[in-house]
């Protein structure tokens, strides 16, 4: 979970000061969004297997509480445990739990965007239990004490030199360490290789769970997710519960979407499969905690809920030029980007900092083109401001802007009073020009962001109404 | 064709041009341009701000502005003010919870135009008989890109301007971080995102940036001023409107 209490605003003011940071993001996301662009323009009719993620997406909230029994029926059918979790405290409780029992005193953790939501790790520590993240980048964040910005891509924000540096720092035996991803990669190859030999639990994530068959689907693309859910005795599978789909063939259409909206492929290295427990192959127990933290409320909203049809590929961060400026961190919460900016509040149920990321948006709209299950994302962050508006009473900001909305409102309601305010900043337009016209000069109330690195606009000497009826 | 004119707020009271821009290119073509004089504001600031109760008078009144003008079709110079009615008006007018003013915003919003969309998809015209011999680029804006897919629209009436030379822009569909009360609520990210833009067109060696809506251009504008970049920021009508060598 997030320790961040900064708003959007400050938080983002932070990252665009380091141009180490913006550099690192921008060669990223570019390369990230070109390979995306490339591949999606293969497929024929991309534009219908969109349709049909959404779909099928709209289908499994719908249903979501027959599915989900029927995936714990199939579950337990197959040898496994189902754990139903309201919260993330619930949640970490049952891992610990399940974690001492078992006599471990590490785990070793497959790339899980829910366990970081939950704070698993911090709940793991606490109880005296070592998480390893086996993914690279996550392993690079977990030694750096950083927090992962990006959903895919978790150290995006680190350059090379700087993980050589890290890992120098960090790994046994890498001294003359290069910054060539090979050599980076083994480094960690070698160290991570004893973990998984010795682990006794792993914990994962899900991608996707099938509710007909009760199978598991983890995706991802180093090897080290298969080494984690197949060697240990024990997997602990954290799933949020929208992560489902009904069957097989519904599976088979997201597996399409997922990588060339993710990681620009056109199929991930691995995915695995797993159905309950099989004797004499993999792990002898499987639990899968299910993990509500929220979606069941946000699921209550019509025009919010669609914030659940996430796959978590990423498209969005990567297409966002906010993202791309601000990065992850300035989100706050394990979701950045776009998808954050509609997840994150409504999972804390427009309370707290996270109510600042609705605005944490242009609205351009590229984040909606490119969603592989057609979340309007601009739509629900609309949507959100006016929930936080409402709710709050008085906005995401001062009230002077509700006293300002308020005001401009009644203006624009009645023709007299438009025109009259019309003719006001017209007589107005030399004194602001004074007051206000260049740099340096003090701002006029609430529009000191617009002038610290704009000229502000003039009333024109002659509105256009005035020339009209004039003419 | 009697065509009501839709000024937008922000043209009407600061960019009074763009709309005299917008007529003479409408009667040069030889339609009739009428100019309904109750029409304030579409109400997108407070809607995307998260204002919807202070919205709907705002709604309600401009659908009754535009229902009592009886023109073929409601022509803006503003993507992004066209996009809002002409996708969220039936809707919005709904929640007003007058069944006039919802019948009548159903049967308004589908005849709402953004400028070139209405030249190019529904006159087919696209040579307007202008003149502007200048090294051009043109921004495609968020709204009209995404929201109204105008798509090459402004480009092919661009394309049939006498002496113009357009020039490709970099990263031209990437937002310029305008966004409404974004610009002042996010002001630094807003900047980041211009400082970018306002790069590419100084690698592009432009006399002039060009789009369909003046509200990303006043604030492109004022970061070319306040760094004295020296690149013109005329809105589409106003380089169609134009016939002869001055800017």
């Amino acid at each position: 979970m997030s320790p961040a209490a900064e708003r959007f605003p400050a938080a983002a003011r932070t990252a665009l000061r380091d141009p180490v940071l913006r550099a690192n993001l921008r060669r990223a996301t570019t390369t990230i969004r070109a390979k995306r662009a490339e591949v999606v323009s293969e497929v024929e009719d991309w534009e219908h297997l969109r349709a049909r993620g959404r779909a099928i997406k709209q289908r499994t909230l719908a249903q979501l509480p027959d599915l989900l029994e029927a995936l714990e029926r199939r579950v337990v059918e197959h040898g496994g445990v189902v754990h139903w979790a309201r919260d993330a405290e619930e949640a970490n409780a049952i891992v610990v739990g399940l974690v001492r029992a078992e006599g471990a005193e590490d785990v070793v953790k497959v790339k899980s965007m829910t366990t970081d939501e939950i704070g698993l790790n911090d709940a793991l520590q606490r109880a005296g239990i070592t998480p390893y993240e086996t993914d690279l980048a996550e392993l690079i964040v977990q030694l750096a004490g950083d927090r992962p910005s990006h959903i895919l891509v978790p150290a995006i924000h680190r350059s090379r030199a700087q993980i050589r540096e890290l890992f120098k720092a960090r790994l046994p035996g890498t001294e003359d360490l290069s910054d060539e991803p090979a050599a980076l990669a083994e480094a960690a190859r070698r160290f991570l290789r004893e973990r998984f030999l010795t682990a006794r639990v792993g914990v994962s994530g899900a991608n996707f769970a099938v509710a007909e068959t009760g199978s598991v689907c983890v995706v991802e693309s180093e090897g080290n997710g298969r080494m984690c859910t197949t060697i240990p005795r024990v997997l602990i599978t954290v799933m949020g519960i929208e992560k489902l789909v009904p069957t097989l063939d519904d599976l088979a259409v997201m597996l399409d979407l997922l990588p060339r909206s993710s990681t620009g492929e056109r199929m991930n290295p691995y995915t695995s499969l797993w159905t309950g427990t099989a004797a004499g192959d993999g792990p002898e127990a499987f639990h899968l905690v299910l993990l509500d933290a929220g979606r069941a409320d946000v699921l209550a909203d019509p025009v919010g809920r669609q914030a659940l049809h996430c796959i978590r590929c990423s498209a969005c961060l990567n297409v966002c030029p906010v993202y791309e400026r601000a990065g992850g961190h300035a989100y706050g919460h394990t979701y950045p980007g776009p998808i954050g900016a509609i997840v994150a509040p409504q999972l804390a149920g427009l309370e707290g900092p996270t109510t600042s990321l609705p605005w944490a948006s242009s609205l351009c709209g590229a984040c909606a083109d490119v969603c592989p299950v057609g979340i309007d994302i601009p739509e629900v962050l609309v949507h959100l401001r006016g929930e936080v508006v409402e709710k709050a009473r008085r906005g995401d900001a001062a009230a002077g802007e509700r006293l300002a909305m308020e005001a401009m409102a009644r203006v624009f309601a009645g023709r007299r009073r438009y025109e009259a305010a019309q003719r006001v900043a017209r007589a107005g337009r030399a004194p602001l020009e004074r007051m206000y016209g260049g740099a340096g000069h003090r701002p006029p109330p609430g529009l000191g962001g617009w002038t610290a690195s704009r000229d502000l606009p003039l009333p024109a000497p002659e509105s256009f109404r005035d020339w009209w009826r004039s003419r | 064709m009697r065509v009501a004119l839709f000024i937008t707020c922000l043209a009407d009271t600061l960019f009074p041009d763009v709309g005299r821009a917008t007529v003479t290119i409408l009667e040069r073509l030889g339609h009739e341009v009428v100019f309904p004089e109750e029409q304030t504001c579409c109400g997108q600031m407070h809607i995307n701000s998260g204002y919807r109760q202070q919205a709907l008078p705002l709604v309600r009144r401009f659908v009754r502005a535009f229902e009592e003008a009886g023109a073929d079709a409601i022509v803006c110079p503003s993507g992004s003010c066209a996009a809002l009615v002409r996708h969220h008006y039936a809707e919005l007018a709904e929640r007003t919870g007058d069944e006039r003013v919802a019948r009548a915003g159903r049967a308004l919003a589908p005849r709402v135009y953004e400028l070139s969309q209405f030249l190019v998809a529904e006159l087919g015209v696209e040579d307007v008989g202008a003149r502007y011999p200048h090294r051009v680029a043109y921004h495609p804006t968020c709204h009209s890109l995404r929201m109204l897919r105008v798509g090459d629209a402004p480009l092919r009436l661009l394309r049939a301007v006498g002496g113009i030379e357009l020039v490709d822009l970099a990263d031209a569909e990437t937002c310029c971080g305008f966004g409404g009360t974004f610009a002042i609520k996010n002001a630094d990210t807003s900047t980041a995102m211009m400082e970018d833009k306002l790069m590419r067109l100084q690698e592009a060696g432009v006399h002039a940036c060009t789009a369909l809506d003046s509200s990303c251009l006043m604030h492109l504008r004022g970061g070319i001023e306040r760094r004295g970049l020296g690149i013109a920021t005329p809105h589409l009508a106003e380089i169609l409107a134009a016939t002869g060598d001055a800017a």
